[in-house]
């Protein structure tokens, strides 16, 4: 047994090795420091907590963490880097069902029934609050982990009346919760209950209503969410290294909403309701003058013989096919035919934040060519080749010019300004933003149809022979 | 809609208004094509191509301008055509419209639509019309080529075995067009090249093209709004001719491109300047047909002077090459014009309202002016700019600072009012957090945002704690089922999170 002051001591710690490891994420070097920050952290948080006064039932606690870690153990060694996204969903899944489940157990806690007047009442709302961002972020995350596995579709999901609805069900949450503060004993339970269905419902809905493109937003969203729920249990079991964790984490996701709005030139409050693949668009596909021209493996690997500069433009079409080892393999043979070549990663590309760079290292691609779009986009007009491989609306030059497009004002990346560009892609088929992309139709683009993992493959047979 | 080419009837006119790659554009607009049989053969396009590129060969010329809406000419129509012509058929050719006011009371009486290709506007939207311009550069490069034949040496210098030979010096009289590709087709031959223009703002044109600008020493600027030079005064001219005399006893090719529209073209080469030349020596005259700017030029002729100098007053038209750019152009006009499906005379739009020279029994000659801006802007617009001033954003933002500082501050007040102070204390470390959390965040990498992710996801496990201190001995108590649930999931997402991040950043390699 140790005191509450060393415990405490011990939380402190804890919490200074979670900042620094989120601090170390800054630059590749330190990441992998970071990550062991919290390890550490985590181990000192867990070995104090249980070291300490009244805890009781070790045996079903080391059963518990024996089996998660196995199965967390598994999971993280088979899963693949193209299905980063889907873990992250579900790994927020189960912080909002724990917090649930947290915020049920207090609520039992024979202790929460010793407190008396304005303390009662405070942790009441602790519970409430805590059990209600919870149970969305578990019911959302699922959602969320559906649509990104293809279980569900991605289409939004929209009715009309849908916000009054959200608003009502909220003022209906509100009003539990009063009830829930002023019944006496555990007969609030119902209560609590009635409400985590109703969160749980707005958590579906939430997730539902956003369009498969928005995905980065409402994964980091979810992450936030499950930082502050975790923020919320801190404060009912007055617990100061739930809440700085919790904070840290809630922060994290809400930085990382905001990047992946400005990404897409959006305001985080018209994703999270906006619905915005829905929106009809009046389709100006007749209005793109130009044809659109094809060409073959053979010419692609010619052209990219004759170039000097090659800035390759990934997008989620890559994550699909898998195509990042044979885009490596053609990024070595041209490199050592002494061309510059170059990724240019927009920051919206694939389905999470930063999920093109992940895939990209994972084939061993040297992060130091992996450049952002704003390092890249200035060069462009030099650039002899840029090859779009299963990218869409990120490199659509509408965004720009075209005031009418849905996603004008978003930044992309300028491929059209390069000598020539490839666009590598399945089929003439508009992006996640459901927008007609006039780079198609622009005079030095030539669209090289097919799976892209088999295009670079043939590319690669091509550029060695 | 339907667009029919006849036959040039000027056995001299090479050209023909459509190529079979036109015709594939004008099919593509929506337009049924009819080409007169043998309309391309002086072009060397025969009917079988026509046919291929999906135009019908009619027989007759009559039955030509019996079916067509659009008639699209090179030259403009005789007599004869315009009987054939019926009301509102709307004809494409050029026209000279200045020259030939007589034929437009024809065409007017007739009640067609007729549109001078010659008075398409010099804007930048009508560039692609311009068939002045694109005949034009076939001119200039043609001139070379002609005077190249002509003259009797290289065009560039060499030291060879058998000896050394001068480059030949070649001076390009007016840089329009068709100076400018006279000056470009020149220089690539390697001749020295020099070039005049009245105009100042061409400099930079000429020397872009390889050329030396010559100037004489007098200030005066020839540039007008219309994009042609204007008379200049007569010291200027006096200045130029001396200029000219002493570039003559030098130079072995003068190519002039001078001309003004509707006017007959300046005199700049003199008999005297003539004399002064080298035996051998090859003047070319663009202009041949608007009078010449050489003195001694007789249109549609090739003479040689008693000194030996060889002006050149007839040049071949490229005739399949200048049919295709005449084609291109006459194109691009009827795709402005609203392609098949909306064709339309639009006689608001700049350049349909001055190139329609009649319509609808009207004679719409002379056009009302359009200044053309070259190159700098007449004036400078005053922008009005309405957006607040940094300073005043400044203002407005430090003002909403401290409203919701002033906020905050009441509603941490009325908090600290009610709240216990063991809540105070979670409280602050709460707030802080969120401050540290978003410094911290800012910094980390963008290619780090998965990982970040995932590690977040791990110590957001930390959840685990409140599992942890639920857990009872008794495992028939509905807490301890429910906190081992807690602990199992936060624990799957504490190892998974861990390990997934370890994976990932073992793969970032330099």
């Amino acid at each position: 047994m140790i005191s509450e002051q060393i415990q405490t001591a011990a939380y402190l710690f804890a919490g200074i090795l979670f900042i620094l490891s989120l601090g170390g994420l800054s630059s590749q070097e330190s990441a992998k420091r970071g990550v062991l920050y919290g390890i550490v952290g985590m181990a000192i948080a867990i070995i104090s907590t249980v070291l300490g006064e009244g805890v009781k039932g070790y045996t079903y606690i080391i059963i518990a963490i024996a089996i998660a870690s196995v199965i967390g153990i598994i999971v993280a060694r088979k899963v693949e880097m193209t299905s980063m996204p889907q873990l992250v969903a579900i790994l927020h899944s189960f912080v909002g069902l724990a917090a649930v489940l947290v915020g049920f157990g207090s609520y039992l806690d024979p202790h929460t029934q010793s407190l008396h007047g304005t303390e009662h009442t405070i942790h009441l709302i602790e519970v409430f609050i805590g059990v209600f961002i919870g149970a969305i972020t578990f019911t959302g995350s699922i959602i969320a982990w559906g649509k990104l596995e293809g279980k569900i579709r991605s289409k939004p999901l929209i009715y009309p009346g849908r916000h009054a609805v959200n608003i009502t069900l909220v003022i209906i949450s509100i009003v539990l919760g009063v009830m829930f503060t002023m019944a006496e004993g555990t007969e609030g339970m119902i209560y609590l209950y009635i409400m985590t269905a109703i969160a749980s419902y707005i958590g579906v809905m939430l997730v539902m209503a956003i369009g498969g493109a928005d995905m980065p937003v409402v994964v980091s969203m979810l992450n936030s969410y499950s930082g502050w729920a975790a923020a919320a249990a801190g404060f009912m079991l007055g617990n100061d290294l739930l809440i700085i964790t919790g904070a840290l984490v809630g922060s994290s996701g809400a930085i990382l909403s905001i990047i992946m709005c400005e990404a897409m030139n959006r305001s985080f409050l018209s994703v999270i309701f906006g619905g915005f693949g829905a929106t009809p668009i009046a389709s100006n596909d007749d209005e793109i003058e130009g044809e659109v021209t094809s060409t073959t493996h053979e010419e692609t690997a010619a052209l990219l013989k004759e170039a000097n500069t090659v800035v390759i433009v990934p997008g989620y079409g890559m994550a699909v096919a898998k195509a990042q080892y044979p885009i490596h393999d053609m990024v070595k043979t041209l490199q050592d035919q002494g061309k510059k070549v170059v990724f240019a990663i927009h920051p919206v590309a694939g389905r999470l934040p930063g999920h093109m760079n992940v895939l990209l290292a994972e084939a061993n691609v040297s992060y130091d060519i992996v450049l952002e779009m704003d390092e890249v986009n200035e060069d462009l007009p030099s650039t002899d080749v840029v090859m779009v491989i299963g990218a869409n609306d990120i490199v659509n030059p509408g965004a720009i010019d075209d005031k009418s497009s849905p996603i004008y004002g978003m930044p992309v990346i300028e491929v059209w300004k390069a000598n020539q560009v490839i666009v590598m892609k399945r089929s003439m088929a508009t992006g996640y933003a459901g927008v007609q992309n006039p780079l198609f139709f622009k005079e030095n683009t030539d669209m090289l149809y097919g799976d892209a993992k088999e295009s670079v493959d043939k590319i690669n047979i091509a550029l060695k022979s | 809609m339907k667009v029919c080419i006849p036959v040039e009837v000027n056995t001299d006119e090479l050209r023909v208004a459509a190529t079979p790659k036109t015709v594939l554009r004008l099919k593509k607009q929506g337009f049924e094509v009819f080409v007169e049989k043998d309309a391309g053969l002086r072009s060397n396009f025969s009917n079988a191509e026509f046919i291929e590129s999906g135009a019908q060969i009619l027989d007759s010329s009559k039955e030509i301008y019996a079916t067509a809406d659009i008639i699209l000419k090179v030259l403009a129509p005789n007599n004869k055509e315009i009987e054939m012509m019926h009301e509102g058929q709307v004809i494409l050719s050029y026209l000279w419209p200045a020259q030939n006011l007589d034929l437009l009371e024809k065409l007017s009486k007739k009640g067609v639509n007729a549109i001078a290709m010659d008075a398409i506007p010099r804007i930048s939207r009508a560039q692609k019309m311009d068939v002045l311009s694109s005949m034009a550069n076939i001119a200039g490069y043609r001139a070379v080529i002609e005077s190249a034949n002509y003259f009797g040496r290289f065009l560039n210098g060499q030291i060879t075995a058998a000896g050394k030979v001068e480059p030949a010096k070649v001076l390009v009289i007016g840089a329009g067009v068709a100076g400018l590709a006279a000056i470009g087709t020149a220089n690539s031959l390697g001749a020295i090249v020099r070039a005049f223009d009245t105009r100042m703002e061409v400099e930079e044109q000429i020397q872009s093209m390889g050329a030396q600008f010559l100037k004489v020493d007098i200030e005066e600027d020839g540039s007008t709004d219309s994009g042609y030079s204007k008379t200049m005064s007569k010291e200027f001219i006096d200045a130029e001719m001396a200029l000219f005399k002493k570039q003559a006893e030098e130079i072995d090719i003068i190519i002039t491109t001078a001309q003004i529209p509707g006017r007959k073209a300046p005199t700049l080469i003199l008999k005297e300047h003539v004399a002064v030349m080298k035996s051998g020596s090859v003047i070319v005259d663009l202009a041949a047909s608007t009078g010449g700017n050489c003195e001694l030029t007789v249109d549609n002729e090739i003479i040689t002077t008693d000194n030996g100098v060889i002006i050149v007053g007839k040049l071949s038209q490229l005739p399949s090459q200048a049919s295709q750019l005449y084609g291109n152009n006459l194109c691009h006009l009827l795709d402005d014009m609203g392609k098949a499906e909306n064709f339309a005379i639009d006689m608001e739009d700049d350049i349909v309202s001055r190139a329609m020279v009649t319509y609808n029994g009207d004679i719409n000659w002379p056009p009302k002016p359009l200044p053309v801006t070259s190159q700098k802007p007449k004036e400078e617009i005053v922008e009005i700019d309405d957006s607040p001033t940094p300073e005043e954003i400044a203002k407005k933002k430090a003002k909403s600072t401290i409203y919701s500082l002033v906020g905050i501050g009441i509603f941490l007040l009325l908090l600290g009012k009610v709240a216990p102070s063991d809540f105070m204390g979670h409280f602050t470390v709460f707030v802080l957090s969120i401050f540290i959390g978003w410094q911290v965040i800012w910094n980390v990498s963008h290619a780090l945002h998965t990982p970040l992710m995932a590690v977040t996801n791990a110590i957001s496990g930390i959840i685990v704690i409140g599992g942890l201190l639920q857990t009872q001995d008794n495992l028939s108590s509905p807490m301890t089922i429910i906190a081992f649930i807690a602990i199992l999931v936060a624990s799957i997402n504490i190892v998974g999170g861990f390990f997934v991040t370890h994976r990932m950043l073992k793969m970032f390699k330099k």
